[in-house]
Parts: structure tokens; C-alpha cells; sequence
């Protein structure tokens, strides 16, 4: 952990949902404090609530409830005001990099034209990076002409970081980003989330099964039944 | 970095066999709009071409149906009745006449002709009064008979070919068993002339027992003249019948337009079915693509963005099925023609179909139009899609 400002906060942040005349809530009051550059993890059983609440992070979904900060600035502001989708992206495309377990490569497109993807929509002014730099920081920098098609699923996870990554973002959802991977492969791509949160002060959110590989966070959080039952320390 | 363009194009690409198919469906329904504008055009064109071809504006004939007499003079027939010959002076002295020229045309079976025999029509002329109202015939070959009572004879350029004679080859009227000397054979013009064996006229009357009678007066008509005035006047004089070719053109063109409405109507039936096939097509895609549209949205595209990269995708396969549809059309105009030649009773000589780069431009605007207008809802409900739904849709936890 790199010990710097505030990234992201929350405050008693909840998302409940209706199925028929059942109320399920699956994220309860969650508080929590997360630096620039930090590593965290988010591990619990399937239904834990720990991907509902890593969209609510990452912004993808409105909260019913509770207020999330970003560097300071409320984004929800607890008073169950839904933001529009259009404003979502805005905020997204802005300070959030995502990175899944199924990768989303765009299979007509080249390992390069995948990378440099998200600069079609939006250039962040002054912090676009340069594509072929960051394919040679992942080691695929051979692959760039390659189609998605072409690669392992490593391979193909490097890509989808390097794509996270152009537009230089504060903060990196990684939701179950091993999940498709085997052992050494998985390990690899952890090292490469650490070592961007160590030495580019990206902060990296990582929500996994496995323990073991979560376990190599600064911090870790095990959820349960839509509560953090150990807070990260 | 990768553009907009060159994201949808590529997408088109992913499932090749069914953009392809969804082309090839817009191609022929914009071959059906080329051919069919263009053929309204050329046969309007080729029409008007055939009449002024004629050199004469009216023609004075024996009373009958007015249309039938002149199609037939259009195809090189005759009317079946007879005026004097002396009605022509009256006619010629109309201060509103800039002059006539009077025939006479008579058929004959020809026992050699075709398989089975044929009918072989000559055009009994006056060689001054028709040559001064045809400016345009050019001689290949000799020029016009000398006289109008010998026994001479000059050839369209199709009928010299088909009957393989030169100038000073002797031509057998059948059944009249007299020999005629080939004094000249025409240039090709396009016309029914082309096709036409012209005899002095004295000598067409004398052969066939019709002194003094002729079937057709043509009328040139004075340039500031007014056709309809004279038209009454003409119909002043007994037993005739005034063949105003204005008036034909007119008749053929409205049942030509009834024609093109039931084609036009079937164009837009192809043109709607490959409008609901690209739209079927790029739905499909959409749904196809529902996680990766969702993500694409994650890494910072606006519903705009969205809406822009899948209506691209729809005018790429429309623009590319209209060019494609024009090339068809230029390669098989030919094709078209001898279909619609097939078809029509009457169909004026020269090409039928015309196709010029207006016709082509609005043919790909209306095609290209065509295209956004069914890409707006796939594209609308792509630029819906929330990236949520797109990831909830594999992964839970």
C-alpha cells in the first residue's frame, strides 16, 4: 500500500433489489476507505454481494442507498438520487479501468485496435498512453497484430489490461479477472495488478475465489451475506 | 487508433455469409429501381428519337383507329385505307404547312422469306418532298432514285444487309415478278427506316392498280404554327383522320406509366423486403453482440457512440448493396432490354434503357437513405443497452 490521499469512500452504501414481492439486499451498509494506490481484494461464497458491490464502486450501477466518494467528491450523495446512465459513463470514462474474467476482447479487431479501443470514444486529455509502450510493459508486444482468436487466455487478459489502462485511470475493477486462467497464468496476472498499483499509484480493486491469489492485496475483505464480515487491515 | 468506420466495417465482416446475403437483397432491389427508372427515361427518349426521326409531325390518313394506324406506321405498316392522291395540294397550300410528302405502302407475300414465307412491305415516296423532310438520311451507298416512275429502288441499311445487295443489284418484288436496280442504300440510322425498301412512287401505284391513291400524307408543320389549329382544319377536309405523333407519344407513355406503376410497385415490395432483412440482420448482430456493446460502453462509449457504430453498419451494407445494384445494372442493361423488347408490343428502336449519373446518384442516395432509415431502431436499441446488464448477463458472485 502506497499510504497516499483518499481514492475512494464510502459510507454506508447499500443496493437492495426486488424479486417479485421479496426485497433482497445485496449490499448492506458497507463503510469503507480506499487509497491511491492500494491493492485490495474482495473474496465470499457466490451470492456474497461482493461483484454487486464492486459495480457500485466502479460505478456501473446506482446504490438505493449510502454515499460513495471519489478523491473527495460525492458521486452519490445519499440521497437516492439515480444518476443517468449517460452520467455514469461520464464518470466511468473518466477514473475507472475494468478488467473481467471473460476478457471482451473485440474478436474482428487486432490485439493493438482492441488496446486502443476506449481512445475512440475518449481521449482523458492529457493521459492517453501510448499503446504500443503499454503492450511491451504487459510482454505481448509480439501479439499486436494478432487477432483475440489467436491468443491464450493470458495473452488475452494482458491485452484487456493494456486496453483498461490507455486512458490512464485512477482506479482498476478487476472483477474475478483469473477466473479463466490456470495456476501460473493467474499468478502472472496478479503480479501485474500489484505491480501496477505499486509503481504506477493505480488503485486496483480485485473481487476472486481464490483466496490464495487475493491473499497478495494490501488488503483484503471477505464479504458475506452482503456486509464485509473482515474488514480489510 | 481505430475509427468508428473501420469498427463497423469490421463487424460486417465477422459473419461474412450473412452480411453478403443481406447485399446481395439490396443489390437487386436497387437493379430493379436502376432498370426500371432508367428504362422510363431511354424509352421516353427513344421514343421521342423515333418521332422526330420521321421528320413530319402529323400525318393525314384514311379514317380508322388513329393509334393503330400510327403504331404501324411507327413499325413501317401502312393503314389499310385510302386517300386521293389530290387531297395533298389542298394540304400543302395551308399557310401553317412547311410541307408534305405522300406515300403510298404496299405488302406483298414473299414465298422465300423466313422459313415458311413472309410479308415484304415497300414504301412507295416522292424522292424530293421525302428526302427534303428527312434531312437526316445519309446515303451509304448511290443516292435517291432520279425520277418518280422507274423502275429503281433504295435500301434501308438493314434491308440491304439482310438481302445482301450493293448498288446496281437487281431486287424481285414477289408476286408482281418486276425486278428493280438498287440505285442507293442508306447509312444506318436507328430508325424504322433502317428496315425500309423505298420505291418511286408513281411506280408503287402503277404496279400495285392505285393511280391517284396513296395511304399517308406526312405533315411537317411550321415552326410557329399551331399544331391544334391545323389539326381542326385538317379535319375539315372528308374521310380523313389527323395522326398528331405528339399525341401518340402521349398514348404509348401513359401505357408505358401504367406498366412502370405495377413494376414500380413491385420494386418497392423488394426494396421493403430487403429494408426488413437489414433490419433483421443488424437486430440479430445486436443481440448477438449484447455482452460486447454492454463492455464497450464500460470502457467509456456514450449511447451516441453506440447508436453511431451500429448505424454505420447499416448504411456500409446499404451503400455497398446500392453501388453493387448499379454495377448489375450497367453490366445487364443489355439483358434488361431484350427482356422488356420481349414484353412490349411496341417498343421504339435504339437503347431502352438509360442509365446516366443522376439516375445513379439518386438510385445510391435513395438506397443510402434507405439504409439509415432501417438502421435507427437497431441502432436506437443498442444505444439502450446498459453495461450492467451486459456483464450480469454471464457473471454473478
Amino acid at each position: 500500500m502506497s499510504g497516499n490521499g483518499v481514492a475512494l469512500e464510502t459510507i454506508g452504501l447499500s443496493k437492495h433489489y426486488r424479486r417479485g414481492s421479496e426485497e433482497i439486499a445485496a449490499v448492506r451498509e458497507v463503510s469503507l476507505t480506499l487509497h491511491q494506490g492500494e491493492f485490495v481484494s474482495f473474496t465470499g461464497p457466490s451470492g456474497s454481494g461482493k461483484t454487486t458491490l464492486v459495480h457500485l464502486l466502479g460505478c456501473l450501477d446506482n446504490p438505493t442507498s449510502g454515499e460513495l466518494l471519489l478523491r473527495g467528491r460525492p458521486i452519490f450523495s445519499g440521497n437516492g438520487r439515480q444518476l443517468s446512465e449517460r452520467r455514469l459513463t461520464e464518470i466511468r470514462r473518466e477514473t475507472f479501468g475494468y478488467i473481467f474474467q471473460n476478457f471482451y476482447l473485440i474478436p474482428t479487431l487486432t490485439v493493438l485496435e482492441n488496446v486502443v479501443l476506449p481512445l475512440t470514444f475518449h481521449r482523458k486529455p492529457g493521459a492517453g498512453r501510448d499503446a504500443a509502450e503499454l503492450l511491451k510493459l504487459l510482454g505481448i508486444d509480439h501479439r499486436r497484430n494478432h487477432l483475440p482468436g489467436m491468443l491464450s487466455g493470458g495473452e488475452m487478459q494482458r491485452v484487456a489490461i493494456a486496453r483498461a489502462l490507455i486512458n490512464a485511470p485512477e482506479i482498476l475493477l478487476a472483477d474475478e479477472p483469473t477466473g479463466n486462467l490456470d495456476t501460473k497464468r493467474s499468478a502472472e496476472i496478479v503480479r501485474i495488478l500489484k505491480d501496477l498499483s505499486r509503481e504506477a499509484g493505480v488503485t486496483v480493486i480485485m473481487v476472486s475465489h481464490n483466496l490464495e491469489l487475493a491473499g497478495q492485496a494490501d488488503r483484503q475483505f471477505e464479504m458475506r451475506d452482503g456486509g464485509i464480515r473482515k474488514p480489510g487491515i | 487508433m481505430i475509427t468508428k468506420f473501420q469498427v463497423a466495417y469490421k463487424n460486417l465482416l465477422r459473419k461474412k455469409i450473412r452480411s453478403l446475403l443481406t447485399l446481395v437483397g439490396i443489390a437487386l432491389s436497387a437493379w430493379v429501381l436502376v432498370s426500371l427508372l432508367g428504362f422510363n427515361r431511354g424509352f421516353e427518349a427513344a421514343l421521342n428519337r423515333d418521332i422526330d426521326n420521321m421528320g413530319f409531325q402529323m400525318m393525314l390518313m384514311a379514317k380508322g383507329c388513329p393509334y393503330e394506324a400510327a403504331t404501324m406506321m411507327l413499325q413501317g405498316g401502312t393503314g389499310l385505307k385510302y386517300l386521293p392522291e389530290a387531297i395533298g395540294d389542298s394540304v400543302g397550300e395551308d399557310p401553317d404547312v412547311e410541307g408534305i410528302t405522300p406515300m403510298l405502302m404496299q405488302a406483298v407475300f414473299d414465298p422465300d422469306k423466313g422459313e415458311s414465307g413472309g410479308i415484304s412491305a415497300y414504301l412507295g415516296v416522292e424522292p424530293r418532298s421525302y428526302a427534303a423532310m428527312k434531312t437526316f438520311l445519309k446515303f451509304r451507298q448511290g443516292g435517291w432514285f432520279e425520277r418518280n416512275d422507274v423502275h429503281e429502288a433504295v435500301m434501308g441499311y438493314e434491308a440491304a444487309e439482310l438481302e445482301q445487295r450493293e448498288v446496281g443489284d437487281l431486287i424481285l418484288i414477289p408476286e408482281k415478278n418486276v425486278e428493280f436496280t438498287v440505285v442507293g442504300i442508306l447509312e444506318r440510322t436507328g430508325t424504322q427506316d433502317d428496315g425500309t425498301i423505298f420505291l418511286p412512287l408513281r411506280t408503287v401505284q402503277r404496279l400495285f392498280g392505285k393511280d391517284g391513291e396513296i395511304t399517308t400524307i406526312g405533315i411537317k408543320v411550321k415552326k410557329d404554327a399551331d399544331p391544334s389549329r391545323l389539326e381542326d382544319k385538317l379535319y375539315e377536309l372528308p374521310d380523313v383522320q389527323v395522326v398528331s405523333l405528339a399525341q401518340v407519344k402521349q398514348t404509348i407513355m401513359s401505357l408505358v406509366s401504367t406498366a412502370k406503376v405495377l413494376v414500380l410497385s413491385i420494386a418497392i415490395i423488394a426494396i421493403v423486403i430487403a429494408m426488413v432483412g437489414v433490419v433483421n440482420t443488424i437486430l440479430m448482430s445486436v443481440h448477438e453482440r449484447f455482452q460486447e456493446i454492454g463492455i464497450l460502453k464500460t470502457i467509456g462509449a456514450m449511447p451516441g457512440d453506440i447508436f453511431q457504430l451500429v448505424w454505420m453498419e447499416t448504411l456500409l451494407l446499404c451503400a455497398a448493396g446500392g453501388v453493387l445494384g448499379v454495377a448489375l445494372s450497367l453490366v445487364l442493361s443489355r439483358l434488361t432490354e431484350w427482356v422488356i423488347r420481349g414484353v412490349l408490343p411496341y417498343a421504339p428502336k435504339g437503347g431502352l434503357v438509360l442509365i446516366d449519373m443522376n439516375l445513379i446518384l439518386f438510385t445510391l442516395g435513395a438506397i443510402s437513405a434507405i439504409g439509415l432509415l432501417s438502421g435507427l431502431y437497431p441502432a436506437w436499441k443498442a444505444g439502450r443497452i446498459r453495461p450492467l446488464e451486459a456483464i450480469r448477463s454471464e457473471v454473478g458472485g
